[in-house]
């Protein structure tokens, strides 16, 4: 698939731009600051409704307006779609599809299809668990749209879970506290956490219940997870070494909290296994659970373990190998999706500048085939010469064809 | 802003749900221009509700005396009670004419962010009218989210230890709608409520 027409209002800096592109390499060449990324983080936005930048929404509307509005013609198979996004920050996004409403903006997810890659990406390898269980999550919707769904139920499930076991911690230290002092401690300990009607039992009888509600919707995200991690190691091991050759080779292992320290996978992802094995796991550590107020299993803690040989990549691999790395998770998420039905748009903001001349080779070898491929860079030469196409001049805010 | 009283008025029709400020506006400027008489008997109607109207003490339900008229009813089922969030889902499947048994309104779901606890809901009351044993059937209809999901399984666990009967309402299609029209999660859900088909 490719974009065949951008049109973005009040988006970033942009007031107003009207962008056509064509299938094949299109660059955005201009210097900093003055909005190529703007023009692709847009693009991704319309893939995923959410930014690569940025976590909240607001700064993706211009200063002084109200909202921001994307458009995107989008070509799939020689049918022609067209996606609209109004973006209201602190209220829900209105979605149109070919001039329709759709009733909710998740609907228009799958559309469009992208991977983007990014200096940010090197957080992949470098930085918190949250990097990767988000790649791994974003990838899951982009191939099956429902999972926004399963994502967002689990998100909700482990909100209310917390709000519970905050009152039930704050029952305890209270509990403790007044039977030193009284009872006017415990009223403001539970006052404290708002939930004044709330006794201990009553807390405890209730986490049964979450308990099942988060091990059922957990387990459908964790069971997706280690499907989709399966499916992507042959890639990931692939690229890298097309990427990086003759280095040691790349391991994946996802880390599951449903596991006890130093037990194996269960070499299952079956659904109902998973459900059993969450519920199990939140009883062993509910203790602990209400001593701090949060919840310890479960998706939303798990890693993937990322290594090169024996040794973990991350502290270890040096940054030319990191890099290779996280551009190999990302090439192995194209490939996947590709193999799933039509070419992603394949986004690659600013990463050129960031690569040794061989890793830059190597990529441009291997993504210049794709459908449509659009770059951003700094100067025209971070573009490297595989990527002959389209170029766009971009400065303070205009968009011009030009070489 | 308006004068005073004007003000007051529309800031008192802005908290009501799905009121925002243009409609309180709009209101307030329509009884305004409206017959004395008229606003007068609104004013009366708005009283009344909250003199007149109390909360069955059987099953929660909206009632103009002690007990609600269904309760009253000694044509309904006694054995079949059927659990609902709010008064307003008892219309609801009043308008079906499917159920002929008693309702229990629990006045909310389960929702710890929210601080609603089952001690805040009538769940106690529910638990005295299922002592004596006549009712052997129990159907949940709380809202298919997750609050009201939460709150089904926090009841039949509760309740099947009793000996009684414990369903849930099916969720699924949509009747007379198409198939691909379904969103995923729905049609996922009839997946898994599936049931044989007799012939």
């Amino acid at each position: 698939m490719h974009v065949a027409h951008l049109s973005l209002t009040d988006f970033r800096s942009y007031p107003s731009v009207e962008l056509e592109l064509q299938p094949g390499v299109t660059a955005f060449v201009g210097p900093n600051g003055q909005g190529k990324t703007n023009l692709v983080e847009a693009i991704g936005y319309v893939a995923t409704q959410s930014s690569h930048r940025v976590a909240a929404d607001a700064p993706l509307v211009r200063h002084g307006a109200g909202r921001a509005i994307v458009r995107a013609s989008v070509v799939k198979d020689d049918r022609r779609a067209l996606v609209e996004l109004e973006i209201n920050p602190g209220r829900a996004n209105r979605a149109r599809l070919n001039r329709a409403p759709l009733s909710r903006a998740r609907d228009a997810l799958g559309l469009l299809r992208t991977v983007l890659f990014a200096p940010e990406d090197l957080a992949l390898v470098k930085g918190d668990p949250s990097e990767r269980r988000r790649f791994l999550d974003d990838l899951l919707v982009a191939r099956a749209p429902r999972f926004a769904g399963v994502r967002a139920d689990y998100d909700r499930v482990l909100k209310q879970r917390g709000a519970l076991l905050r009152t039930a911690m704050a029952t305890r230290q209270g509990g403790r506290r007044g039977s030193r002092t009284g009872h006017t401690v415990v009223r403001r300990a539970e006052d404290e956490a708002g939930f004044a009607s709330m006794g201990a039992g009553d807390v405890l009888s209730t986490l049964d219940v979450w308990d099942a509600h988060l091990a059922r919707h957990g387990a459908e995200l964790l069971g997706a997870r280690l499907d989709l991690v399966e499916a992507l190691r042959p890639l990931v091991e692939q690229a890298y070494a097309a990427l990086a050759p003759g280095s040691a080779a790349v391991v994946m292992s996802y880390r599951g909290t449903h596991l006890s320290t130093g037990e194996d996978d269960l070499g299952t992802s079956d659904r109902a296994v998973l459900t059993e094995r969450l519920r199990a796991r939140l009883l062993e550590v509910r203790d602990a659970e209400v001593e701090r107020g949060v919840t310890l299993v479960g998706p939303h803690r798990d890693d993937l373990l990322l290594g090169l040989g024996d040794l973990p990549a991350r502290g270890y691999a040096s940054h030319g190998e990191s890099w290779s790395f996280a551009l190999a998770l990302r090439l192995a998420a194209y490939e996947l999706l590709r193999a799933d039905g039509s070419d992603p748009v394949l986004i690659l903001d600013d990463v050129f500048a960031e690569l040794d001349a061989q890793r830059r080779r190597r990529l441009a070898e291997t993504v210049r085939d794709a459908e449509q491929v659009l770059v951003t860079a700094a100067v025209p030469e971070d573009v490297p010469a595989e990527l002959s196409g389209f170029r766009y001049q971009v400065a303070e805010g205009s968009v011009s064809r030009g070489d | 802003m308006y004068e005073g009283v004007v003000q007051n008025l529309i800031d008192e029709l802005g908290l009501l749900p799905g009121v925002g400020p243009k409609s309180a506006q709009r209101i307030a400027f329509h009884l305004l221009a409206a017959d004395p008489a008229d606003v007068k008997r609104l004013a009366h109607a708005l009283l009344e509700v909250k003199d007149k109207v109390r909360f069955c003490r059987v099953c929660g339900n909206v009632a103009s005396e002690e007990d609600c008229r269904i309760c009253r009813d000694a044509r309904r089922d006694l054995h079949v009670i059927c659990v609902v969030e709010e008064p307003k889902d008892v219309v609801a499947i009043e308008k079906t004419r499917e159920f002929r048994g008693r309702y229990h309104v629990l006045g909310g779901a389960i929702s710890p962010i929210d601080g609603v606890g089952p001690d805040d809901l009538r769940i106690r009351e529910l638990m005295t009218r299922l002592a004596d044993g006549q009712v052997t059937e129990l159907i949940i209809a709380t809202d298919p989210n997750l609050e009201g999901e939460a709150t089904a399984t926090y009841l039949a666990r509760l309740v099947k230890p009793m000996g009684v009967r414990v369903t849930r309402l099916a969720s699924g299609l949509p009747v007379g709608g198409d198939l691909e029209y379904a969103d995923e999660v729905t049609l996922g859900r009839a997946f898994e409520g599936r049931r044989l088909l007799d012939v």
